[in-house]
């Protein structure tokens, strides 16, 4: 979903959600998909941000994952996190419910 | 409540095979996703932030016991253990995997319950009363022509790919619970000239971006005429409803393009044609078999003001401010209406866990006739209470969290799932909502207060009714950060009127507060008897604008 | 684009005519641009004449000239643009329309059940579709409730021996 990419982001990774179950994914350098952020491979600048995404189309055409999409990281207390709001409560899980989600399985950061 | 005949049962079996098939194909790679995701909306399955979302029809809002006992089954096993009450009446699980659907879908069916037609471009569940049958002045249960509706509305050839979704509500009383000048159609039964029941259908009304109060359009038209009339409108806005811009494609938009007058007489002139095309029948035998299913319950003959219910409002203050918070009035001596909160403070408007729906199957078993209804503000009701019962009805509620007197006060507010779940939400609704319930979680501050309805959405698409809440607030995003933009003044009853923005958005921090000073306001100016919505409509904006931005 | 027609795969023997210059040789469809302008040439050839109607461009146009077209082509430009099931239930419910009525455009296997009860009896698919797909389309929802233009006994006629 490009609405969620922006588009003067200097510093992305690529997410998506596995066909399967729907779970939220991130691409990691060797080109699998991990449900942690933490293994994300991580695109300074634009050129290397749309190579980066161009790494999705192998799950893609496999069926393994649904709708790939850069989006935007920011450096925060010297770790990497998503710069929205959004993206934080996709890498957690609902901020109303802490018991569900990644943020209760320890696969957050 | 009605039942699934062999025709009816065929038709969910036959549709959840095709979708298995559906998904089958889809996970084994014989179809992409651009083609796969119209046919799962068709089916209810979007997919969210987090995971896929299934919604499941609950067609207009009424459940047997057995049926909440199977979505409290389906809640454990497929998913976390709770499900989410919407203010379509319908319930939505927010963790089911793609590959269990198809179980799920057949968990339902052998309940009577399916997905059909709960998203994508059709007609949507229809949607009614939660006092249907009850309420002591509806012309007739509106849950007969509710489900005439849903049956002529399944898998209709004509109407799966309109412009944009439809919904439909339908009311029996002349005061409104179901919000009906809010939807695409909406439907008051009204008696005919010739004392049988009769529909005034108004067309248009809606909420997301371009808020709309419907028209009166048909005026009460026949139950022969009804379905003829409805396809005459949905035919009208196929042909020449917009497609060329998402946001202007609702019936609502071509109704105020080209006017009241020459909608009516568009439809007029299309149900005229289709009356000599061939009409759609609605045998007389169909609708009474209909009616059957809705007759009354075996109601006993009971007294109004039972002994021990007195009794029981001495001894328990908490029982007794309950019952006149949250119970009705029933059209017969000795029953009442039991109105169960589904939002307490700090709980998560309309979330039901699998234990509190299979507590309320089990008190619905023990005191209301097997039946709960949900509401569209999110909700459960258990209709047909003796009033003798309440006391005990009330103990088990409370001893489950399901005993909150809050209706109709500023803690019972409808509110979208939001950006903690939803994947169009541009900010959270949820945190709000319970930021808010937090502040005034006294209850006698709520009761001072009065009637007070807050409706909260994350996006411009208004799931949370935030254009017709007294307080209306809706979240913003301004480059990744959450605004709330306040609204005063809506009301989705018989007088619906859309609400008024007060001015700038709001932060986080400071949306409590803002709607704290709105209250204050409120408080200092109302009159005698006056609720929020009483003294907003006589002293208008000026008032709470300028003590709103006052420190700003 | 494969044909099919009554249960099978069948040629193709119409051409869709370009909106001016000379029309090929035998069966034509056209648009309703070139039938408005050119309505006395076009029903003097004695080949037989289609025509398609894009959507927006109703039925109520051609109603009176119905008896001249042995193929109505309606299009879907894309399978949510739905206006055609309506033009296809008003050319065969109100306007008698008998001939061969054709779904053009993006229709795949998921709308062919619905395009056929609205009264399309061919359909231009893609090279996906197969006849097996097609069978499968049109049997797997055993029973409807509304009265359309397959003539279907609905399921109110049914309970009530309709």
């Amino acid at each position: 979903m490009a609405q969620h990419s922006n588009k003067m982001a200097q510093v992305q990774a690529v997410t998506a959600n596995r066909l399967i179950d729907g779970v939220v994914v991130y691409l990691t350098a060797k080109g699998a998909w991990s449900e942690k952020l933490a293994d994300a491979a991580i695109a300074e600048g634009k050129e290397a941000a749309e190579a980066l995404l161009a790494k999705a189309n192998p799950a893609l055409e496999q069926q393994e994952i649904v709708e790939p999409y850069l989006f935007e990281i920011a450096e925060e207390d010297g770790t990497l996190v998503p710069a929205s709001v959004r993206e934080r409560i996709r890498m957690a899980g609902p901020t109303v419910r802490l018991d569900l989600g990644k943020q209760a399985e320890g696969k957050t950061a | 409540m009605y039942r699934y005949d062999e025709f009816d049962h065929a038709l969910v079996q036959d549709r959840v095979k095709q979708f298995s098939g559906q998904v089958q194909r889809r996970l084994a790679g014989e179809i992409t996703e651009d083609e796969f995701k119209p046919l799962r909306l068709m089916n209810g399955v979007y997919l969210q932030l987090h995971a896929y979302m299934l919604r499941v029809a609950v067609p207009y809002g009424t459940l047997s016991s057995r049926q909440m006992r199977m979505l409290a089954h389906i809640a454990r096993k497929y998913d976390k253990g709770y499900g989410h009450f919407t203010t379509r009446q319908n319930i939505q699980y927010n963790w089911p995997a793609l590959k269990d659907i198809p179980a799920i879908l057949e968990d339902l069916a052998s309940v009577e319950m399916h997905a059909l037609q709960t998203s994508g471009n059709c007609i949507r569940n229809v949607t009614s009363d939660q006092y249907a049958g009850v309420a002591a002045n509806e012309v007739e249960d509106p849950r007969i022509w509710s489900e005439i509706i849903r049956q002529w509305s399944t898998l209709h050839p004509e109407f799966s790919f309109l412009p944009r979704k439809f919904k439909f509500a339908v009311t029996g009383a002349p005061e409104d619970r179901a919000a009906i000048r809010v939807h695409d159609i909406g439907i008051e039964l009204v008696k005919g000239k010739d004392g049988r029941t009769a529909f005034d259908i108004y067309v248009g009304g809606g909420q997301g971006r371009t808020p709309m109060i419907g028209k009166l359009i048909g005026k009460a038209i026949s139950q022969e005429n009804l379905l003829t009339y409805l396809e005459a409108i949905m035919r009208v806005y196929n042909m020449h409803g917009r497609r060329d811009h998402l946001f202007k494609s609702r019936i609502k938009i071509l109704v105020h393009t080209i006017g009241e007058e020459e909608m009516r007489r568009q439809v007029e002139e299309e149900f005229a044609a289709m009356q000599k095309d061939g009409p759609v029948e609605l045998p007389k035998a169909e609708i009474e078999r209909i009616q059957a299913y809705f007759a009354p319950p075996a109601y006993e003959t009971l007294e109004n003001d039972p002994a021990e219910l007195n009794e029981a409002f001495e001894k328990t203050p908490a029982f007794a401010r309950w019952v006149k918070q949250n119970v009705a009035a029933h059209k017969v001596p000795g029953y009442a209406i039991a109105n169960i909160s589904l939002k307490p403070v700090g709980g998560v408007a309309g979330d039901a866990s699998s234990e509190q729906m299979e507590k309320v199957a089990e008190l619905a078993d023990a005191y209301s006739f097997s039946e709960i209804r949900v509401t569209h503000e999110q909700n459960l009701v258990l209709a047909d209470v003796p009033q003798k019962d309440l006391f005990a009805l009330w103990q088990e509620l409370d001893a489950n969290g399901l005993g909150t007197p809050n209706l109709g006060l500023i803690t019972d507010q409808i509110v979208c799932p939001g950006l903690d779940y939803c994947n169009l939400a541009n900010a959270r609704s949820i945190p709000i909502g319970q930021a808010i319930a937090k502040k005034f979680e006294d209850l006698d501050r709520q009761n001072d207060i009065g009637e007070l309805k807050i409706k909260i959405s994350g996006c411009i698409n208004a799931c949370g009714h935030h254009h017709v809440g007294h307080i209306g607030i809706l979240g913003v995003d301004k480059k990744g950060t959450e605004f709330y933009q306040v609204s005063l003044g809506g009301s989705a009853d018989e007088k619906t009127s859309l609400g008024d923005i007060t001015g700038p958005a709001f932060t986080e921090d400071k949306i409590v507060g803002a709607v704290e000073n709105i209250v204050e306001t409120y408080l200092s100016e109302r009159q005698d008897g006056e609720r929020f919505l009483d003294t907003y409509r006589r002293i208008g904006m000026k008032p709470f604008k300028e003590k709103l931005y006052a420190a700003h | 684009m494969p044909l099919i027609k009554d249960g099978a795969f069948v040629e193709d023997k119409w051409t869709y005519a370009d909106e001016e210059g000379p029309l090929p040789e035998g069966p034509v469809i056209v648009s309703l641009t070139r039938w408005h302008n050119e309505k006395e040439a076009l029903a003097a050839r004695t080949a037989p004449l289609g025509i398609k109607l894009l959507s927006g461009e109703e039925p109520k146009e051609i109603a009176g000239d119905l008896d001249k077209f042995a193929v109505i082509a309606l299009d879907f430009p894309m399978f949510k643009n739905g206006r055609a099931y309506s033009y296809a239930r008003l050319l065969r419910e109100r306007y008698g329309y008998k001939g061969e009525l054709r779904a053009t455009g993006d229709v795949l296997r998921d709308q062919l059940f619905f395009m056929h009860r609205c009264g399309f009896d061919a359909y231009e698919v893609s090279q996906r579709i197969t006849i097996d797909g097609w069978k499968e389309a049109m049997d797997e929802i055993s029973v409807v409730y509304q009265p359309a233009s397959d003539g279907r006994k609905t399921i109110f006629q049914a309970r009530h021996g309709g």
